[in-house]
C-alpha cells in the first residue's frame, strides 16, 4: 500500500516568492495559473501546528512514509520480467521459444520452455524474496511509533507514516527522529539537545542542536495550543549540512540555521525530551535524498561471461549459416537428374523443403538450426552462478574467522557478485583512521614542565622490535596472541593505557613541579565539552565529541580527577587536593565555553572557582584573569554571539581570540589512535601475496609515515620517495601571491620530483631495492592533473608501498578511479567514515569497516567486515575460492558443446580446442564403432535413437569424469553430484523410457530393450569416455609435472606434510 | 535455533551468548570443513593410470578384434549389377517402367562356413531416412490405435488421397518402404527365409496396433515403395516395422530375415532379387547382406583396432613419463620450485 513512491508534490501555495520557478523539480503537473509561483528551490511553506488547515493540505506534501522496495505489487512481474530479459541469452531464448511453437521447431516446445521458465523464475523469486525483505524493514520502520501533538492540550501516539508536514512531535531520549524536524524546545532550558549523527555520516560523537530563543519558552504540552507559526524553507535536498529557512512566528521572522535542525534517522541523546516541528517527511527527508541507488558494480568475470556469450552466438550464427547454405544448395539440386530424392516429394513441398524457394528454405532452416544448436548458449549459466554466488556469500556471512566478538558483528558480504573479484585483488586502498586504527585516542605519554612521563611505547616503537620479533616467530601464533593479550588487559580501562609510576596513584605529589601538574590536571578534567554518564556499574564513562577529548577526561579521572557531573553553568569534579590530603568535591562554575572551531584549533573554557578565582583553561596552558578584563569582554562576546550576521562565525572567533593570550604553557599531551589488532601480520601477508597498498590519509605527512611504520607498510631497507611540496621554499613562493604563477610552478616542481623519482626508480631496477612512495595531498593534486597522472601511475606502480597524506574525500575517489583505470586491475578500497564512500564506490570492491563509526561506509560498501585484520582472510581464502569457482561453473555446464573456463582467453580457447575434440572423439568413435552392422548377436541393427542414447550417454560421463578430473578437492558433496548425474542419467532413461510410447516416443524402452543387455554398447561408452578425455588427462598431466601452477606445488606440500 | 547447531559446534568450545549475538552458527558445511579427498596426480600415480588403462584396452581389442572376425560376411551390391546392359545408360527408365523384368539371379559363394541364424539384411546408401522432412513425415498415433487414425497432421503430403480418406500409414517413411525382395536356394532347393521376429518387441507390441490395418496405401497418383496387405494389421507387418525405425546415417542396413540353417564353406547360393526399389534417381546403392553375428553383433574392426590403439598409446605414455622422470627428476612438494623462491628478493 505504502509501497508506492509518489511524485513529489509540486503544487504550491506560496505568494511572496518572486521570480522563477524551481528548475530541480519537475513542472508542477497540476499548477493552475493564479497559485503561487516558487522562489527557485525555497519553496516550501510548513504551517506549524497546523497539519490540516486547508493552504497546508493544499500543499500536498508526501506522508511519512518511506519504500525502498525496487516493485511493487503491480508492476513486479512487467518489471522483473523486463530486467530478465534485458540479459542476451535470457532474450535470445524468449526468442527461441516462441519460435519453437512453430513447425520450425526441432524439437517440442516444451523443452525450451521448461528451463528458460525455471531460470527466469528462480531469478525472479529471488528478486522478490530480497525486495519482501526491504519491504518488511520498510513496514517496520514506517510502523515505529512517535507522539503527535492532537491540538487540544495533550500528546498521542501514532505510527511514524501517519505523520504530516507541520506536526508537532515530541521525541524521548534515545529515540531516532520520525521525520526532518525543526528543534522547537528541550527540556533545557536553553534549549539544547544532543544527537547521534551515526547513521548520516558515521560519526559516533554527539552534536549539540540548539533552538531558537522564541521557541525555546514551549516546554509543556499546555503552551502548543496557541503556537502557530510558518516556515518557509529550501526545497528537499541531499545536503546534510546546509539548511536556510525562515520561521515566521507571532509577525517576526527568524532565520534558521542548520542548529535547529533535527535529521531523521539520528537519534535523541543525553537530553531527556525534544519538541519538533515537521518540515520534511518521508522521501523529501535528507537521509532519504542521500540513499541514492548505489552504482552497480559488475564483475570482470561477468563482463567477461557477457563477452563470451556474444563470441558463442557469433560461432552459433557461424555454424548455422554454414548448415543452412549447405542445406540451401542441397535442396535446390533435390529436383536435378541423378540427385532426386523422391522419397522426400520434392515435387510437393512444404515451405521448409522447397527446392524451388531454396533461398526462403535455407532461412527457415537457419532459424531451426539455430535453436537446436541453441544449447551453445548456457541459458543457466547466469542462474548457475547466481546459486554459486548466494553460496559463496553465506560461507563469507557465517565464517567465524571473520567474526568480531567485540563489537559482535559477523562479516557480510553486501553484493553478491563480486565475490571471485576478490580473488584478483591487486591493489588495495586503505582509509586509515578507523581503518588500520582503532579510532579510539589513547593517552599514552605527556610532558609536564618539561618532564616527560609515560612508559609505554607508542605503535611506532613497537614495530620497530616488532619487526625482528615477527621475522623469528614468522608461523607461530605468538605475535597476534601478544596482541590479543594486550587488547584484553586494557579492557578495564577503556582509553587508558597510561604508564608511569611518577604520576599514577597519588604519587605526582611528590615531584618538584606537583603545581604544574595539578593545574595540568584540572585542565585536561574542566577545558572539555564532554558529558559524563554513569554506567550501569556505577562507572563514569564520558561522552565526547572527539575521541582524544574522551582521553583527556578518561586520564584525567584515572589520575585522581574525576569529572562527575556537568549542568548548564557548572562543572562539578571530585579531585585529590594535595593541601588537604585527600579528595574533595568541588564545582566550577562555567562562566564561557570558547568552543573548539577547526579554524582557531583550539578550545578554552572560562571558570570561576570556589574560591571565587577567574581562569581561563586552554589545552593545555591557563590564564588568571580579573574582574576588570573580565566583564567588559563578557559583555561583548555575549552581544556577539547572539547578533545575527553572515560573518557570525568569523567575529566571534575575533573576541575569543582577545580573551586567549598571555597564556602559560603547562605542558604537552601525546595521544594515539592505537593500530587495530592484527593489522601489521595482515598487511605482511597481503603483502606476501603480491597485492599492493596504499594508504589514503587526511593526516600530514609525518603521521602518515609514523603509521606506515607501524602497519609494516614501510619497513627498514626500504627506500622512501617523498613527493611534497611543504618545502620552504615553495612557502615562501605561495606568500608571494601571483595565482597563475604560483600554479604553475607548483604543477612544474611536481613533474620534476616524480621525473627524478621515476629515473631513480628505474636505475635501481636491478637491485631489488623495494620503493615506497609519499605523496601529500597538494603535490597529488597536480600529479592527478591530466599532464602528470601517467607518469605518476607508473611511479606508484613501480613502488611497493604508497601513502598519500592530506587527501580529501574527493582526492581518495579520484586516486582509486585513476588507479582503476590505468592498472586495469581489480582494485579494493577499504574505509569506514563518510569520507570514504566515494573510494568505496569508486573501487572494483568496497569494503566497508563495520566496528566503531557508523553505517555509512558499510551502507555503500560491497562487503563489510569489523575488522582489517579479516581482509586476509576475505581475500587470501574467499576470494581465491570464489574465483576458482566461478571460473569451474563453465566446464560443468558446458562441456559436450564448447567448454570455457578460467577467465583469460588463452585458457577460454584452450577449453574450447578441449571440447571440440572430444566431440570429435565422441561423434566418429561412437558412429564409427555402431556402424551399419549388427548390435546385438540377435542381429537387430542400431537405428537413430540407439544411436543418440549411446552418444548421449558418451556425452555424460565424459563431462562428469572432466569435471572429476579438473577438480581437486573433493567432499561428499562433489562425489553426490558426479557420481549421482551418471547415475540420474541411467535412471531417466529407464523411467522415462518406461513412459508410454506416446510420452517418451523414441526413447521408448530404447534402455531396457536394446542398449542394456548389448555388450557393444557398453564397450563403446568405455572407449569412447576414456579416449574423449585423455587429450585432456594427458595435457593437465604434463603440464602439473613440467610447468607446475601455484595451487598444484602448494597441495603436493600439503600432500607431502600429511 | 535449532539444537543440532550446538551439538555440532565442539569446534568453537566457548559458550557463546545465545541471546542476541549475531554470531554465526558453526556448521561442517558453512565453515567450508566438510571431510574432503584431495586426490593428487603424483608421478606414480600418472604412470599407473596409463599403465593401467594400456593393460585393461588391450585385451579388450583382442577380444574384440577376434569376436568381429569370427563374423562370416557376404555383402553383394546389386544395384548396377542387376540392370541388363542395354539399360545401363538410363537405370531410372528402367526401374520405373512396369513393362521391364525385374527378376535378377545371381549365385553367391559361401567364404566360410556360416552358422545358423544367417541374418540377411539389406543395405542401402546415400539414402537419408534422417532426414528431417522424413523422419517427421509419420503418425505414431495413428500407427498406435485404430481410434487416432484420422491423427496425419506430419504426413503431408501422405496423408490423405485426392479425395480426401486418411491413409493408414501415412507419411513419407511408410509410402517408400522398401520393396526389394529375396530368395535364395542352394543346389536349386530353396532355403527357408523366416521373417518373422526381425522387428523389436517393443515396437510390435506397443507402437503398433493390432487393430490397425493398411487403407488406402499407395492408391494415389504416385506410387513410393512397397504395397502392404490390407488385410494383416500392422503389428504384424514386420517389414514396415522395420523400415520405420528411421537409420541415423545415409548408409544402413536393414534387417531383412533369417535362414535358420548353416550355410558350409564354398557352397553356392542363388540368390533371386526382385529389383523394385528405385535408387537410380539420387545414385543410392543398394546390397544383399549374409552375415551371421557374434556376441559382439555384426563384423567391425574398428572397435578392437580403436581399443588397440588407445591401449597402446597409454602404455606408450607411461612408459615416456617414467623416461621423463627419469631425465628430469622432480622432488615432490619441492618448495624450491615456487617462484618466489627462486628470486629470493623478488619484491613485487
Amino acid at each position: 500500500m505504502a509501497g508506492e513512491r509518489r511524485p513529489r508534490s509540486a503544487h504550491l501555495f506560496f505568494e511572496m516568492g518572486p521570480l522563477s520557478r524551481s528548475r530541480s523539480r519537475p513542472p508542477p503537473a497540476d499548477q493552475s495559473p493564479g497559485v503561487g509561483r516558487g522562489d527557485a528551490g525555497y519553496s516550501r511553506m510548513v504551517h506549524c501546528n497546523d497539519p490540516a488547515s486547508p493552504q497546508a493540505s493544499e500543499l500536498n506534501y508526501s506522508d511519512n512514509s518511506i519504500s525502498t522496495t525496487k516493485y511493487t505489487v503491480a508492476n513486479f512481474v512487467p518489471k522483473s520480467l523486463f530486467e530478465q530479459f534485458r540479459r542476451v541469452a535470457n532474450f535470445f531464448f524468449l526468442i527461441v521459444a516462441f519460435i519453437s511453437f512453430s513447425p520450425l521447431a526441432p524439437y517440442r516446445a516444451v523443452s525450451i520452455l521448461l528451463p528458460l521458465v525455471v531460470v527466469v523464475g528462480a531469478t525472479m523469486a529471488k528478486e522478490a524474496v530480497e525486495d519482501w525483505q526491504r519491504k518488511k524493514q520498510d513496514i517496520e520502520v514506517n510502523n515505529r511509533k512517535v507522539k503527535v501533538y492532537d491540538g487540544s492540550f495533550s500528546f498521542y501516539q501514532t505510527e511514524w507514516k501517519k505523520l504530516r508536514v507541520g506536526d508537532i512531535v515530541r521525541v524521548e531520549k534515545d529515540e531516532f527522529f520520525p521525520a526532518d524536524l525543526l528543534l522547537l524546545s528541550t527540556n533545557h532550558d536553553d534549549g539544547t539537545c544532543y544527537v547521534e549523527t551515526m547513521n548520516l555520516d558515521g560519526e559516533t560523537n554527539l552534536k549539540r542542536k540548539q533552538s531558537l530563543e522564541v521557541t525555546s519558552t514551549l516546554h509543556n504540552e499546555d503552551s502548543f495550543q496557541n503556537f502557530k507559526a510558518l516556515i518557509n524553507c529550501e526545497d528537499p535536498n541531499e545536503k546534510l549540512y546546509s539548511f536556510i529557512g525562515i520561521l515566521d512566528y507571532e509577525g517576526v521572522q527568524f532565520p534558521l540555521n542548520p542548529k535547529q535542525i533535527l535529521l531523521r534517522d539520528s537519534k535523541l541523546r543525553n537530553t531527556q525530551h525534544v519538541y519538533g516541528a515537521v518540515i520534511f517527511t518521508g522521501h523529501d527527508t535528507k537521509v532519504m535524498q542521500n540513499a541514492m541507488d548505489p552504482p552497480s558494480k559488475r564483475s570482470n568475470i561477468e563482463r567477461r561471461m557477457d563477452k563470451i556469450i556474444y563470441v558463442l552466438f557469433a560461432s552459433l550464427v557461424f555454424i548455422s549459416s554454414i548448415g543452412s547454405v549447405c542445406f540451401g544448395i542441397k535442396t535446390k539440386n533435390e529436383t536435378s537428374v541423378g540427385n532426386y530424392r523422391w522419397y522426400l516429394r520434392p515435387d510437393n513441398s512444404s515451405i521448409y523443403f522447397d527446392p524451388n524457394r531454396a533461398g526462403l528454405a535455407a532461412f527457415f532452416h537457419f532459424l531451426t538450426v539455430l535453436m537446436l544448436y541453441g544449447c551453445l548458449i548456457p541459458i543457466s549459466l547466469y542462474i548457475s552462478i547466481e546459486i554459486v554466488k548466494v553460496l559463496q556469500s553465506i560461507f563469507i556471512d557465517h565464517d567465524l574467522e571473520m567474526y568480531c566478538e567485540d563489537s559482535d558483528k559477523p562479516a557480510r558480504a553486501r553484493t553478491s557478485n563480486l565475490n571471485e573479484e576478490l580473488g584478483q585483488v591487486d591493489t588495495i586502498l586503505s582509509d586509515k583512521t578507523g581503518t588500520l586504527t582503532c579510532n579510539s585516542m589513547e593517552f599514552v605519554k605527556c610532558s609536564i614542565a618539561g618532564i616527560a612521563y609515560g612508559s609505554r611505547s607508542c605503535e611506532m616503537e613497537k614495530a620497530a622490535s616488532g619487526i625482528i620479533q615477527y621475522e623469528l616467530c614468522h608461523d607461530s601464533p605468538s605475535a597476534f596472541e601478544r596482541h590479543r593479550s594486550e587488547g584484553t588487559s586494557k579492557k578495564s580501562t577503556k582509553g587508558f593505557s597510561f604508564r608511569d609510576d611518577r604520576l599514577t596513584n597519588g604519587q605526582w605529589v611528590g615531584e618538584p613541579n606537583s603545581e604544574v601538574i595539578h593545574k595540568f590536571f584540572h585542565v585536561l578534567a574542566i577545558c572539555n565539552t564532554a558529558i559524563p554518564v554513569v554506567s550501569k556499574s556505577d562507572e563514569i564513562l564520558y561522552e565526547a565529541e572527539s575521541p582524544d577529548e574522551a582521553a583527556f577526561v578518561t586520564v584525567a579521572r584515572e589520575l585522581g580527577f574525576e569529572f562527575y557531573r556537568r549542568t548548564q553553568t557548572s562543572v562539578s569534579l571530585h579531585e585529590f587536593d594535595p593541601k588537604i590530603g585527600r579528595k574533595v568535591d568541588r564545582t566550577y562554575e562555567l562562566l564561557d565555553t570558547l568552543e573548539f572551531s577547526s579554524a582557531r584549533k583550539r578550545m578554552s573554557v572560562i571558570v570561576r572557582t570556589e574560591s571565587n578565582q577567574l581562569l581561563l583553561f586552554c589545552k593545555v596552558a591557563y590564564r588568571i584573569l580579573s574582574a576588570e578584563e573580565y566583564i567588559p569582554w563578557h559583555d561583548d562576546f555575549v552581544k556577539i554571539k547572539n547578533s545575527v550576521n553572515a560573518d557570525h562565525d568569523t567575529i566571534v572567533d575575533e573576541v575569543a581570540d582577545r580573551i586567549e593570550r598571555d597564556l602559560i604553557l603547562l605542558g604537552a599531551t601525546a595521544v594515539e589512535d592505537r593500530l587495530q589488532q592484527g593489522v601489521p601480520e595482515c598487511i605482511n601477508k597481503l603483502a606476501e601475496a603480491g597485492i599492493k597498498i596504499w594508504i589514503l590519509t587526511g593526516d600530514k605527512l609525518e603521521t602518515a609515515v609514523n603509521i606506515g611504520f607501524a602497519c609494516q607498510l614501510l619497513r627498514k631497507g626500504m627506500e622512501q620517495l617523498v613527493i611534497t611540496l611543504d618545502t620552504p621554499n615553495i612557502n615562501a613562493l605561495k606568500k608571494d601571491g601571483d595565482k597563475n604563477a604560483l600554479e604553475k610552478s607548483l604543477h612544474e616542481n611536481v613533474s620534476k620530483q616524480i621525473c627524478e623519482a621515476l629515473s631513480h626508480v628505474s636505475k635501481m631496477k636491478g637491485s631489488n631495492v623495494p620503493f615506497a612512495l609519499i605523496i601529500d595531498g597538494d603535490s597529488l593534486a597536480f600529479a592527478l592533473s591530466t599532464s602528470l597522472e601517467h607518469s605518476f601511475l607508473d611511479l606508484a606502480v613501480a613502488c611497493a608501498s604508497v601513502i598519500c597524506c592530506r587527501t580529501s574525500p574527493k582526492q581518495k575517489a579520484l586516486v582509486t578511479r585513476l588507479v582503476k583505470w590505468r592498472t586495469r586491475k581489480t582494485t579494493l578500497a577499504i574505509g569506514d567514515g563518510a569520507n570514504d564512500v566515494g573510494m568505496l564506490q569508486e573501487a572494483d570492491i568496497g569494503v566497508g569497516i563495520s566496528g566503531v563509526e557508523g553505517m555509512q561506509a558499510v551502507m555503500s560498501s560491497d562487503f563489510a567486515i569489523a575488522q582489517f585484520r579479516f581482509l586476509e582472510r576475505l581475500l587470501l581464502v574467499h576470494g581465491h575460492w570464489c574465483y576458482r569457482r566461478i571460473s569451474a561453473m563453465f566446464p560443468k555446464l558446458h562441456q559436450d558443446g564448447v567448454q570455457n573456463i578460467f577467465f583469460s582467453w588463452p585458457r577460454i580457447l584452450g577449453w574450447m580446442i578441449n571440447g571440440v575434440c572430444s566431440a570429435l572423439i565422441i561423434y566418429y568413435f561412437t558412429t564409427h564403432a555402431i556402424f551399419h552392422q549388427a548390435f546385438r548377436q540377435d542381429g537387430h541393427v542400431a537405428a537413430y535413437e540407439i544411436l543418440g542414447v549411446t552418444m548421449y550417454t558418451c556425452v555424460v560421463w565424459t563431462v562428469n569424469c572432466q569435471l572429476a578430473i579438473y577438480l581437486s578437492y573433493f567432499t561428499w558433496i562433489q562425489h553426490c553430484v558426479i557420481w549421482g548425474s551418471i547415475i540420474f542419467w541411467y535412471m531417466f532413461l529407464v523411467v522415462y523410457g518406461s513412459f508410454p510410447s506416446t510420452i517418451s516416443t523414441t526413447a521408448y524402452w530404447v534402455f531396457r530393450e536394446a542398449c542394456a543387455s548389448s555388450p557393444l554398447y557398453w564397450l563403446v561408452i568405455l572407449l569412447v569416455v576414456v579416449s574423449a578425455l585423455l587429450p585432456y588427462f594427458m595435457y593437465s598431466n604434463f603440464q602439473k609435472t613440467f610447468f607446475p601452477k601455484y595451487h598444484d606445488l602448494i597441495q603436493r606440500l600439503q600432500v607431502k606434510k600429511e | 535455533m535449532n539444537p543440532r547447531g550446538d551439538s555440532t559446534s565442539g569446534s568453537d568450545g566457548a559458550a557463546e551468548p545465545r541471546r542476541k549475538s549475531k554470531k554465526p552458527r558453526y556448521s561442517r558445511f558453512t565453515q567450508q570443513e566438510l571431510p574432503a579427498c584431495k586426490p593428487l596426480l603424483t608421478p606414480a600415480i600418472v604412470v599407473t593410470t596409463f599403465a593401467f588403462i594400456g593393460i585393461i584396452f588391450i585385451p579388450i581389442g583382442l577380444l574384440s578384434l577376434s569376436a568381429s572376425g569370427q563374423v562370416v560376411e557376404i555383402v553383394y551390391q546389386y544395384d548396377t549389377d542387376c540392370i541388363p546392359e542395354q539399360m545401363q545408360n538410363d537405370k531410372v527408365a528402367f526401374i520405373q517402367s512396369s513393362m521391364t523384368n525385374k527378376t535378377c539371379t545371381r549365385t553367391l559363394t559361401v567364404p566360410k562356413n556360416m552358422e545358423g541364424p544367417v541374418h540377411i539384411y539389406y543395405e542401402l546408401d546415400n539414402f537419408y531416412q534422417n532426414h528431417r522432412r522424413y523422419v517427421k513425415s509419420r503418425s505414431d498415433k495413428q500407427l498406435r490405435s485404430k481410434a487416432s487414425e484420422t491423427e496425419t497432421t506430419n504426413c503431408a503430403p501422405e496423408a490423405t488421397t485426392s479425395d480426401g480418406s486418411v491413409i493408414v500409414p501415412c507419411g513419407l517413411i511408410a509410402w517408400s518402404l522398401f520393396n526389394d525382395t529375396y530368395s535364395f536356394a542352394v543346389n536349386s532347393k530353396i532355403i527357408e527365409v523366416n521373417k518373422k521376429n526381425i522387428a523389436w518387441q517393443s515396437d510390435k507390441e506397443h507402437k503398433f496396433g493390432s487393430d490397425v490395418y493398411p487403407k488406402n496405401f499407395q492408391m494415389g497418383g504416385l506410387i513410393g515403395g512397397a504395397k502392404l496387405n490390407a488385410s494383416i494389421p500392422l503389428s504384424e507387418q514386420e517389414d514396415l516395422i522395420v523400415w520405420m525405425r528411421t537409420a541415423a546415417l545415409p548408409r544402413f542396413r536393414k534387417l531383412y530375415g533369417r535362414i535358420e540353417t548353416d550355410l558350409a564353406t564354398n557352397e553356392q547360393i542363388t540368390v533371386t532379387i526382385q529389383n523394385n526399389y528405385n535408387t537410380y534417381s539420387f545414385e543410392g546403392k543398394k546390397n544383399l547382406v549374409l552375415s551371421t553375428t557374434s556376441w559382439i553383433g555384426g563384423k567391425n574392426d574398428f572397435l578392437g583396432t580403436a581399443y588397440l590403439t588407445v591401449g597402446s598409446l597409454c602404455l606408450f605414455l607411461s612408459m615416456g613419463f617414467i623416461i621423463l622422470y627419469l631425465l628430469k627428476p622432480r622432488t615432490l612438494g619441492d618448495p624450491s620450485y615456487l617462484s618466489w623462491n627462486r628470486n629470493p628478493d623478488g619484491h613485487y
